[in-house]
């Protein structure tokens, strides 16, 4: 019994890794342009993508997901979406925008100095930024960073509501029959996976201690 | 002509007018120190010689080439500046080193960026002259580019890690060339700084109070190495505080107020017997306030 159980749940479990994993793959580049973007010097682009980041931080995640499974369909009429794709698409979008505030948050930071330094020793605004600004910005970035994505380890959950099988949705179908342990088990797949990410995230913020900003 | 000649430079933020037409010249190996009250304008004035501030008004011709010039709004473009700013060399008072880098690194990154695309750019040449080139001698050819480009980027590393060394040993820190800005004192930090600047072989090398963010103590090590500069073919702007550093190391003197240039001279005209009332006024306070050494 608790074998099959386990199997079970390791198999939602995956398809939450799945979500996860494919949410940074996308979330993470994504939220860099986002952060540009708010950062632009051009104002009516600043302004839709601030408005676009307090949309998206300002609603639920679980709202989203819904929006964008039924949205298109309710509203015009299409076909909906995959369910992991439509879930998929409402994670990125909805993590870009938490991450590029913290981008945002991160290069805003950066002395002016650190720029200007670049500059008059003759490098290209891409230099600049690759080769001097980056790294700053991502030592400073870890810990916020490293926050938002183990949320994110959680925040994979929501996507049950609508009958993605995730690790949550396998448990309440036991809970359904009557089982109710699985339910609490699932937080060893959290704990642990959470686990890996903190000793991960440790181990990056002290490679990036040989410097200090 | 002098060899920098600035004329009319006039810059506002706004409504607040910095400069208000600085023109000054300087010869060749010349140092000029520039004093004046806080709030005057000599940092803008340097951040516009370093085109980091595009100045409203004025020209500027360096050694017979016009650099810049307000009524051309053409060469503007980033490539331009980058090559024109490459003229000018800044020390900035916070020192500006970049953190993630060793001493090395810091003094050796830019030239090394430069040298990468000056060999892109003889690649590519080389590229073309291969396309161009008959069928049956391309491999031969190709063969033979390909050493030659081996070489050049060899050459390009060797010299510049030559430099670097040589620019260390000058403001005293062979040792600390593996060393993070973290690990130095401001005083050394700024030296590295100067050895950074130093490093691309600017014509005119600016300070913008160099010592300013140090402790009074680790001044002299720094006034010493930009002292010791002054003997080579440097050509060198410094705004300063440092009175009588400014007095014993300038071959010329500016004193800015309000935008203006109000006196200038030599450190004897312009110490021992300034002519403005602002001038005089300024050095008595410096004076008051302990500012000579
Ligand atoms: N980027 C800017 N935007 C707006 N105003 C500026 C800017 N930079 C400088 N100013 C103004 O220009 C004036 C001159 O400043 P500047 O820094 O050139 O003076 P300074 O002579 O270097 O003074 P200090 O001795 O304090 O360094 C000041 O009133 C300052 O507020
Ligand atoms: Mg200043």
């Amino acid at each position: 019994m608790f074998w099959e159980v386990f199997v079970a749940l390791s198999e939602g479990f995956l398809v939450s890794c799945e979500l996860f994993v494919l949410t940074l793959l996308f979330a993470l580049p994504l939220g860099l342009v986002v952060a540009f973007g708010s950062m632009s010097k051009f104002k009516p682009l600043r302004a839709v993508v601030r408005t676009f980041v307090w949309i998206i931080r300002g609603t639920p995640l679980m709202l989203q997901v819904i929006v964008i499974f039924y949205g298109p369909g309710l509203f015009f009429g299409w076909r909906a979406l995959e369910r992991l794709i439509a879930v998929l698409i409402a994670f990125v979008i909805n993590y870009a925008c938490y991450f590029s505030e913290i981008y945002r948050g991160g290069i805003e930071s950066i002395s002016k100095g650190q720029y200007e330094a670049g500059q008059v020793l003759g490098m290209t605004k891409a230099q600049i930024f690759f080769r001097v600004i980056l790294l700053q910005v991502v030592k400073r970035i870890v810990p916020p960073m490293s926050n938002e994505i183990i949320t994110l380890v959680k925040d994979t959950s929501l996507a049950r509501i609508i009958s993605v099988v995730e690790v949550l949705f396998v448990a309440e179908t036991y809970l359904l029959k009557g089982i109710i342990w699985p339910l609490f088990f699932t937080a060893v797949f959290y704990l642990a996976f959470v686990g890996v990410l903190t000793v991960l995230f440790h181990f990056i913020e002290k490679k990036l201690n040989y410097f200090r900003v | 002509m002098a060899f920098l000649e600035v004329k009319n430079y006039r810059k506002k933020f706004g409504d607040n007018e910095v400069l208000k037409g600085v023109s000054f010249s300087l010869e060749k190996g010349e140092v000029l120190a520039v004093i004046g009250s806080s709030g005057g304008g000599k940092t803008t004035l340097l951040r516009c010689l370093n085109f980091l501030e595009t100045p409203d008004e004025g020209t500027l011709v360096l050694g017979g080439e016009t650099l810049f010039d307000a009524s051309e709004k053409a060469e503007r473009a980033e490539s331009a500046i980058r090559q024109k700013r490459l003229h000018f060399g800044l020390v900035f008072q916070q020192f500006n080193l970049f953190p993630q880098y060793t001493v090395f690194k810091n003094i050796t990154l830019a030239g090394m960026l430069l040298a990468k695309a000056e060999y892109r750019q003889k690649k590519r040449d080389f590229a073309a002259v291969l396309a161009a080139a008959p069928k049956e001698e391309r491999k031969k050819l190709k063969a033979q580019q390909k050493e030659i480009l081996a070489e050049i980027r060899a050459n390009q590393k060797r010299h510049i890690e030559e430099k670097a060394e040589s620019l260390l040993a000058r403001v005293g820190l062979s040792e600390k060339r593996g060393a993070y800005p973290f690990e130095l004192s401001g005083g050394q930090q700024q030296r590295v700084a100067i050895a950074r600047a130093l490093a691309l072989n600017p014509d005119i090398l600016c300070f913008d109070e160099p010592t300013s963010a140090l402790d009074p103590e680790l001044t002299g090590e720094v006034l010493k190495v930009i002292r010791g500069l002054k003997s080579s073919e440097s050509t060198m702007i410094v705004v300063t505080h440092e009175m009588a550093f400014a007095r014993s190391v300038a071959d010329k003197v500016i004193f800015i107020a309000d935008g203006e240039i109000a006196e200038e001279g030599t450190p004897e005209e312009v110490f021992a017997s300034p002519k403005n009332e602002k001038t005089r006024a300024f050095l008595q306070r410096s004076l008051a306030a302990g500012g000579e050494e």
